[in-house]
């Protein structure tokens, strides 16, 4: 076992690694961050003065290094835009997106598990294979267009929901949060549709095809046998053990909700860290995108080794061949 | 209109007046893309209370589709296409599938053959019992809790307190048919439907399982339909044997008078197949060929091609059940000839 954690933190490193490469990558190659900052009449001795402060003179590796050892204390510089601390500045947006990721996670079991029951019991009803089709569009719709098509129907048409930013929000500690205003969950509930319909389709999809595995099993045929009814067959026989992938894919996609995240923050205007990326591109402010890509990776790569762990240590099989 | 001789035949091999479960001329059929296949074809039997039916045929003979045809667990297409069945005398094959469901368990407790993979590997043993007699008896959990461990105990498993709360996987493979059988009887049926029950375990397991069911069968009067290929398990446990062919019922009599005289060649070759442990056999006899498919059923008798005694009459005309002076049976020796 103590094999196979080194072994899976030792690969998880290696990937930061890469990633923080990548990231640092962008300032090589994205042209002299000095000739953005200084203004057009700065002397050539203050743009040597700026190019030194900021360790632009160091060699190229020495210039990485000192990028890896800085990312790992959370130092991430100072936006070129703002002149403010990266790292808080993305600290301050981290609550909006994680919030957002949460409900959408949350919304994708609570809407796509029971579709995924219904589909599977129902298989060969119109309604049944009518929700099938429908989630292909559910899969292959770019989040951008649904995200449009809510604002365009549910807040502008109907007027039921706001369609931009994140309402009023409480300070808990660093932590800001929406969810104890009544404007704050308002907010939150169509950008939180949009981000997660995929998801949503993809719980559908994977626990209809769970639960049509399982009713077929013998237990589920016993369990008619000795009279069990069918509604307690289906939802809590056969559903619970249909749930463990479930768990896994909801775990996994976390941090690829965070990423599409990106794009439904900037058709919300939600003031997330998927906004404030999108907000650094457009003005090449490139400390925070190499931040972003950091921490966002980070996440990920965390989410995923956590799973491979956990799966060892439910399954001692894994540990065998793994290691 | 089918001729109503052989249930009056199956009526007089019948030991007893009420019986708990009566099926006349039953019928199930599959519709397919090539025509309809009959898998039981006209199928009559009585069970008497306490009784146990040993009922035996190769694969495909159609014994287990008897069972789940009683239970209505057919899997579609299949379904009953002719015949009643009556359960304590009130007739369950036209019964809506709600009412349906709560006879299952109630009054007709099931055993299938995997105890490996008939149980819950989630949810825990006494979770499983408890919530069969939930359902039909209307108990509260601790009650129906108490009454698991009662259960456990009277299908001989060990310290029951701390058994009832384990898991499925915890238990080898005659506990876990212990359970099964436990979860059989949790709401007191008058009627078992054991598939294969011991087909799956251990040969030295085989025998303490099949002596409990006897035991219980003898407690409780609750009949039993024994599903199963094999004649040993039959010879020690059953009072009557009911030999399917091909989806037909071909002879039913009592245990002994099988053994000692089969009166169909096909009991016959079933017995001579089974290895005496006393004697010592030069060669075991086998039965030549194997049961047609269900859509390649020959004409008159289904086993003629393979029947060491068929005469030109078994290959053009069916013969019925006709009464024997032990029990019924199918063959045209038993009717007047084979020419």
């Amino acid at each position: 076992m103590l094999a196979f954690l080194i072994k899976r933190i030792g690969s998880a490193i290696l990937v930061m690694l890469a990633v923080a490469f990548l990231a640092f990558l962008i300032f090589a190659v994205a042209g002299d961050p000095v000739e953005m900052m200084v203004n057009e009449q700065a002397t050539q001795a203050d743009r040597d003065a700026l190019r030194e402060r900021l360790g632009l003179d160091q060699p190229f590796l020495v210039q990485y290094f000192t990028f890896v050892i800085n990312a790992a204390q959370g130092e991430f510089g100072i936006s070129y835009q703002t002149q403010r601390d990266v790292m808080s500045l993305i600290a301050s947006r981290l609550p909006a997106t994680l919030e957002l990721v949460f409900i959408a996670s949350m919304l994708s079991l609570i809407v796509g598990i029971p579709l995924g029951v219904i589909t599977a019991i129902h298989r060969g009803k119109w309604f049944s294979e009518g929700l099938q089709f429908l989630s292909i569009f559910g899969v292959s719709l770019p989040s951008f267009v649904i995200a449009i098509l809510l604002i365009l129907v549910f807040s502008v048409w109907l007027g039921w929901a706001p369609g931009f930013g994140r309402g009023e929000t409480v300070a808990l500690g660093w932590w800001t949060t929406g969810l104890l205003t009544p404007s704050g969950r308002n907010a939150i509930i169509l950008p939180a549709i949009a981000l997660a319909l995929y998801e949503i389709t993809l719980v559908m999809r994977i626990v209809r095809a769970e639960m049509l595995e399982v009713l077929r099993s013998d237990f589920v045929k016993f369990a008619r046998a000795r009279g069990v009814p069918r509604r307690i067959i289906h939802y809590r026989h056969a559903l619970r053990n249909c749930l463990m992938p479930v768990a896994t894919l909801t775990a996994m996609n976390f941090g690829t909700l965070i990423a599409f995240a990106l794009v439904t923050e900037t058709v919300f205007q939600w003031p997330g860290m998927g906004l404030l990326f999108i907000q650094a591109v457009l003005n090449l402010d490139f400390p925070i995108m190499a931040a972003y890509l950091v921490i966002i990776s980070a996440i990920f790569v965390t989410l995923n080794t956590l799973v491979d762990i956990i799966y060892a240590v439910i399954d001692p099989r894994l540990r065998q061949e793994k290691v | 209109m089918p001729d109503t001789a052989p249930a009056e035949a199956v009526a007089t091999a019948s030991p007893t007046a009420e019986p708990v479960l009566s099926v006349r001329n039953l019928s199930v059929s599959f519709p397919g893309r090539r025509g309809v296949l009959k898998a039981l074809d006209d199928i009559s039997f009585d069970l008497a209370p306490g009784e146990i039916l040993g009922m035996v045929g190769e694969s495909g003979a159609g014994k287990s589709m008897t069972g789940l045809a009683v239970q209505r667990l057919l899997e579609p297409p299949g379904h009953i296409s002719g015949g009643e069945v009556h359960l304590l005398g009130a007739r369950i094959d036209q019964l809506p599938e709600s009412q349906m469901e709560r006879l299952r368990g109630k009054q007709i407790g099931a055993i299938f053959q995997d105890p490996l993979t008939s149980l819950n590997p989630l949810f825990t043993v006494g979770h499983q019992i408890a919530e069969t007699i939930r359902v039909h008896l209307g108990a509260s959990r601790r009650e129906a809790m108490d009454q698991a461990r009662d259960l456990l105990r009277r299908v001989g498993i060990p310290s029951p307190d701390e058994r009832v709360n384990h898991y499925p996987h915890q238990f080898s493979g005659g506990m876990r048919q212990r359970v099964v059988i436990a979860l059989a009887l949790a709401a007191q049926p008058r009627l078992i439907i054991a598939d294969e029950p011991t087909t799956a375990l251990d040969v030295s397991i085989q025998a303490q399982i099949m002596s409990l069911l006897r035991r219980l069968c003898d407690e409780t009067g609750v009949a039993m339909l024994l599903v199963t290929h094999d004649m040993g398990v039959i010879a020690q446990t059953a009072d009557r044997i009911a030999v399917m062919y091909a989806g037909r019922l071909i002879e039913l009599a009592p245990v002994q008078e099988v053994l000692r005289q089969p009166r169909h060649p096909y009991t016959r070759g079933l017995i001579g197949a089974i290895p005496a442990l006393r004697k010592r056999v030069p060669r075991l006899t086998q039965i030549d060929g194997s049961m047609p498919r269900l859509d390649a059923i020959p004409p008159g008798c289904a086993f003629n091609p393979r029947c060491p005694d068929a005469g030109p009459r078994c290959r053009v005309d069916r013969p019925e059940l006709t009464a024997t002076p032990t029990g019924i049976v199918a063959c045209w020796m038993n009717a007047g000839g084979v020419t």
